[in-house]
């Protein structure tokens, strides 16, 4: 499939206004756990990465992609667990017994 | 096949979507994690359809020991979580800087660097490597292996910007004439020093909004890697995490009434040296029993949490605390102020930690019309946040900053190391005010003193 630059574009412009939007939604209780989530999908770069360290052109970018397929797997995996970590801890208050 | 391959991208991207959005409430907010997972399994899985991929071991083998190296990096104390945050996007800017530097010497060689290509790899490149090294700065500063003070010396910000312009300068003339493959380490390492001398003069303070900032520089990095790989995946999950980062920088600015400059090339906490209106006055000091007292009479209390909650690892005897008086009918809140601790929302996850249900966690615009009812405002390792001269003194470096007004409380309890002053230097007019009575001592140690006697005192 063929990707001009002004379709880029369009794509970069549509997902901003989405994310800001999206994002902004976002409970201020949770812009640790926020914070941590974007770091896992912004190691979205392990597709670049696997694709560069997948075709094998030359030596040099089969090694800096292995390295970048490392680094992005390491933020998918860290990123993703600490984030649901964090999330079990918030709680409502426990009812009691009482009513509310 | 490749149609597929776009397919199963397109569900990776509204799952992302997705996961984003269910973060507005914590009691979605898990499902958003799930949502996060699949996308970015799909992302992986599509990729790993590619027919030009020739061979598996090379993603096989790094895949598995990321993930290893991953895991144990998700155990840290919370307490932990910004440094950790730091070097996750100090990994996402190498990803993207390598996968950038990669691309430019297969094109070189080919001869298949066109305007667009070169443009695209530039900026995938400085972005990348500005963030490893910033943010990796920036975790040694948060982990205290580099001085956490600004380190600033004569000239700063005109070395800095002499050093961006002529990573400016070596952008152009390679886009240019993307053959002069000398050019591009040259770009590299302007890169690498423009992250690490961005970040060295930035105070601990200020970490919240740079983290944020780095944040969005990591979004960026994988927007312009976006372009480079003409993926549109890559360039809307990075646009997300880039929305994502501006409008956490935004926050914590507005939160410290400062722009992105002014945090940048401002070097807070450095310039209040002057030895101006230090007149010695005295602050009262109380008990522990003291306080005790005063806690078990009160029928409202708010506790201001801050960093030195965390540095003292107070925040479980905050919850006996919270224990103790709430059995006793008090009501008790926690005032939120949205730049307390080391990165955005750092004091909400260590009280949820802490088991204190989230409803009882208050942000800062919905708490202090309430504060002139309270009966004691507790600040635990707070400061600035809680200074009124930010209200008063248009002499003040923090004027102007929005605070959680605890001086409005009938009675202020103020729980703290000693009289000095805090990070940012600045004397704090509350701890001398008439309804402020000082604990002083470690915040974990008062606490579990003011819990003891106030355990002590249900037997009557």
């Amino acid at each position: 499939m063929q990707f001009s630059f002004l379709d880029g574009l369009f794509v970069l412009m549509l997902a901003s206004f989405i994310g800001l939007d999206v994002i902004r939604r976002v409970s201020r209780l949770l812009h640790t756990p926020l914070m941590s989530l974007t770091n896992a999908i912004s190691a979205i770069a392990v597709v670049g990465a696997i694709l560069l360290a997948g075709e094998q052109e030359s030596r040099l970018s089969t090694m800096l992609g292995a390295i970048a397929v490392f680094a992005s797997t390491t933020n998918i995996v860290s990123g993703f667990l600490i984030t649901d970590r964090m999330l079990k801890m918030f709680k409502k208050r426990q009812p009691q017994g009482q009513a509310k | 096949m490749d149609q597929l391959i776009q397919l199963v991208y397109l569900v990776a991207t509204a799952l992302f979507i997705f996961s984003l959005k269910w973060m507005s409430d914590p009691a979605t907010a898990r499902r958003g994690v799930f949502a996060g997972v699949g996308g970015m399994a799909l992302a992986i899985i599509g990729t790993l359809m590619h027919p030009l991929i020739v061979g598996y071991w090379w993603i096989a083998v790094p895949l598995m020991l990321g993930a290893l190296a991953g895991i144990p990096l998700s155990w840290v104390p919370l307490t932990a979580v910004p440094q950790r945050t730091a070097l996750s996007h100090a990994f996402g800017g190498l990803a993207a800087g390598l996968v950038g530097t990669a691309k430019y010497f297969l094109w070189a060689e080919h001869g298949e660097l066109t305007t667009f290509r070169m443009g695209a790899i530039a900026l995938e490149v400085i972005l990348g490597y500005l963030t490893c090294t910033g943010s990796l700065i920036a975790a040694g500063k948060l982990q205290e292996v580099i001085p956490t003070r600004p380190i600033t010396y004569r000239g700063q910000n005109v070395i800095n910007f002499t050093l961006l312009a002529f990573a400016a300068a070596v952008a152009v003339f390679l886009i240019i004439d993307p053959t002069r493959t000398l050019l591009f380490p040259v770009l590299i390492v302007l890169a690498l020093a423009f992250g690490v001398l961005l970040v060295l003069p930035i105070g601990g303070a200020d970490m919240p909004t740079v983290i944020s900032l780095l944040n969005s520089y990591a979004g960026l990095a994988a927007v312009a890697m976006g372009f480079v790989m003409e993926n549109k995946l890559l360039i809307t999950a990075g646009a997300l995490d880039g929305a994502s980062g501006l409008i956490l920088s935004i926050v914590m600015s507005k939160a410290m009434n400062r722009s992105f400059a002014n945090v940048l090339f401002g070097a807070f906490g450095q310039v209040q040296a002057g030895p101006a209106q230090v007149e010695q006055r005295t602050a009262k000091s109380a008990t522990a029993e003291d306080a005790a007292q005063i806690l078990e009479n009160a029928s409202s209390v708010v506790i201001i949490p801050g960093y030195g909650m965390a540095v003292s690892q107070a925040q479980h005897r905050v919850h006996d605390l919270y224990e103790e008086l709430t059995k006793r009918g008090v009501d008790v809140k926690f005032a939120i102020h949205p730049v307390a601790g080391r990165m955005p929302g750092h004091m909400n996850v260590l009280l949820a930690e802490a088991e204190i249900p989230y409803d009882r966690l208050v942000e800062m615009d919905d708490i202090n019309p309430e504060m002139p009812r309270a009966d004691v405002a507790l600040v635990i390792g707070a400061n600035d946040v809680v200074n009124p001269a930010a209200r008063r003194d248009k002499n003040s470096p923090i004027f102007g900053m929005p605070i959680i007004d605890a001086d409005k409380a009938k009675v202020v309890l103020a729980i703290k190391r000693s009289m000095n002053p805090g990070f940012a230097g600045i004397e704090n007019e509350l701890y001398f005010a008439d309804n402020t009575l000082m604990l002083f001592g470690d915040a974990k140690n008062v606490i579990g003193e003011v819990v003891k006697s106030l355990a002590a005192g249900t037997g009557h």
